[in-house]
């Protein structure tokens, strides 16, 4: 039944390493991406509130295969953009990255935007009067609150984002979802097996995530 | 053992979900109705495909209405099934469909969980380049060159593992995917079984674009897969594909569904699954 795992021809750890990989570096840039749209969203500058707000809807409503497949064929095969890979495994690793970057920023920006909200009018209106530029008032009052509050609800971005990596499939990416696509068709006598191997391994990735966010969530929050 | 349970939990869920999500008619099935269900490919051209007036056309669908008019069901009575790779073994064993003619390679994995009859074709994996392009003459000559099939395919695996290890492969959800890489040299050969390829080079909008390199890199003998143990329906559908060779069908639908690619198919194999 699971005799397939004992195989050589498969590289079960190495396909979720480059998951795992997958998921920090579009967390990373995400998180960062998602906080400068979340700062133009809440500016007081219109033409940057208005570019903020039509990227959010524009790219959250998109679906997420689009926006991979897109970024492979049209900027790389057809546009010839290689983001400096040289091989198609790493023009297509960078490629995955910058699509769920750019998917995955839309929800950080929303969860941050409510958090935002949580933080007192009175907070903001104080450092105002204090003589603090808007800059200041966003990256030393109002953020640092803000995220206290959302580490929740990023905790379920993040957890949705390392379920979004097997979409990458779709482009080539040497990640888990493919392997399995060529277990499913190598292993046609054992269909669950494969299937089951998959769908525990990304409980064993995000279970723990969940738990351990949620943990520090509960620390963090701000008391009010 | 606690994780077999799991994954048989699993299993029940997975086999739900399919079931919940299938696309297409639903509707009866092919037991106890005057009609037959067949699992068939939507998306491949020249071997089955679904055209955007809802109708059928193919090489595997000219081969499956003749065995359903063997087995006594005529062309209006066929309900066809999409079949995509990795569900084929499924809707054959949950009886969704009677049998699949689906560019089904007959190997033993596979006959572990399903039967077959046939083969009525014998394709090989090759390549399709740009047509002003004669640089690829033998495997090896891939190994510097920008190789593109779809993801998880055998030909995909054939390629990293035995053909050319060194080549640098991309691998897209779909071979039109890879055409428009072939077309923008973002990528210099696609690579999958022949008829696959001839289908495409014969569509309207490609002919004259591409060619097949014409290696043969593998052999693919298409099988029509069917329940397990129904030895019945084998011997049926065998009985009705040697007719099919000998009344000069065959011949006819190669030639209508391969004729504008020049590909120089293999002549009708010999039934080998009896």
């Amino acid at each position: 039944m699971f005799d397939f795992l004992d195989s050589p021809q498969y590289d079960l750890l190495g396909a979720f390493w480059v998951t795992v990989q997958l998921t920090l570096y579009s967390a990373v840039g995400s998180l960062i991406w998602g906080t400068l749209l979340a700062g133009m969203r809440v500016s007081p500058v219109p033409l940057m509130r208005a570019f903020g707000t039509a990227y959010v809807n524009l790219v959250r409503n998109t679906p997420l295969t689009i926006v991979v497949v897109s970024c492979s064929l049209v900027l790389n095969q057809t546009l010839g953009f290689a983001l400096g890979g040289e091989t198609f495994k790493d023009i297509g690793f960078r490629m995955a990255v910058l699509g769920l970057v750019a998917y995955t920023g839309t929800f950080v920006c929303e969860a941050l935007r409510s958090g935002i909200n949580t933080v007192p009018v009175g907070q903001a209106e104080a450092a105002r009067a204090l003589g603090l530029s808007f800059f200041q008032v966003l990256t030393l009052i109002v953020l640092p609150q803000a995220f206290r509050s959302v580490v929740a609800p990023l905790a379920n971005v993040l957890i949705a984002l390392t379920k979004n990596t097997t979409v990458a499939a779709a482009i080539g990416v040497a990640e888990a979802a493919l392997l399995m696509k060529e277990m499913v068709e190598n292993e046609a006598d054992a269909l669950f097996a494969v299937f089951g191997v998959f769908a525990l391994g990304f409980v064993l990735l995000t279970l723990p995530t969940g738990l351990l966010l949620g943990w520090v969530a509960k620390r963090v929050a701000v008391k009010r | 053992m606690q994780f077999r349970k799991t994954s048989a939990a699993l299993a029940a869920v997975l086999t739900l979900s399919i079931g919940a999500t299938a696309c297409g008619s639903g509707g009866d099935t092919a037991s106890g109705s005057d009609k037959i269900t067949i699992g068939i490919k939507f998306d491949q051209p020249g071997l089955g495909l679904r055209t955007t007036d809802g109708k059928y056309t193919g090489f595997d669908v000219d081969v499956a209405t003749y065995v359903a008019k063997e087995l006594g069901y005529s062309a209006d009575k066929i309900e066809w099934k999409q079949a995509p790779s990795a569900e084929r073994e499924n809707l054959i064993r949950n009886g969704d469909v009677k049998f699949v003619v689906a560019s089904y390679t007959i190997n033993d994995k596979r006959k572990a969980v399903v039967d077959f009859a046939g083969p009525y074709f014998l394709a090989h994996q090759d390549l399709l380049v740009r047509a002003d392009d004669d640089s690829i003459k033998k495997a090896e000559d891939l190994n510097s060159k920008k190789l593109c099939s779809v993801t998880g395919s055998t030909s995909a695996q054939n390629v990293k593992e035995k053909l050319a290890p060194k080549a640098d492969l991309l691998q897209q959800g779909g071979y039109s995917e890879c055409l428009t890489g072939l077309e923008n040299k973002g990528v210099d050969a696609l690579t999958t079984d022949d008829s696959i390829l001839a289908g495409y080079a014969a569509q309207k909008e490609h002919q004259g674009k591409f060619k097949l390199a014409g290696l043969k890199l593998s052999d693919e003998p298409y099988g029509i897969g069917l329940k397990k143990g129904d030895k019945e329906l084998r011997d049926k559908i065998n009985a009705a594909i040697e007719k099919m060779k000998s009344d000069g069908s065959w011949d006819k639908f190669v030639e209508k569904n391969f004729g504008p690619a020049n590909y120089k198919n293999e002549p009708a194999p010999q039934i080998t699954e009896k």
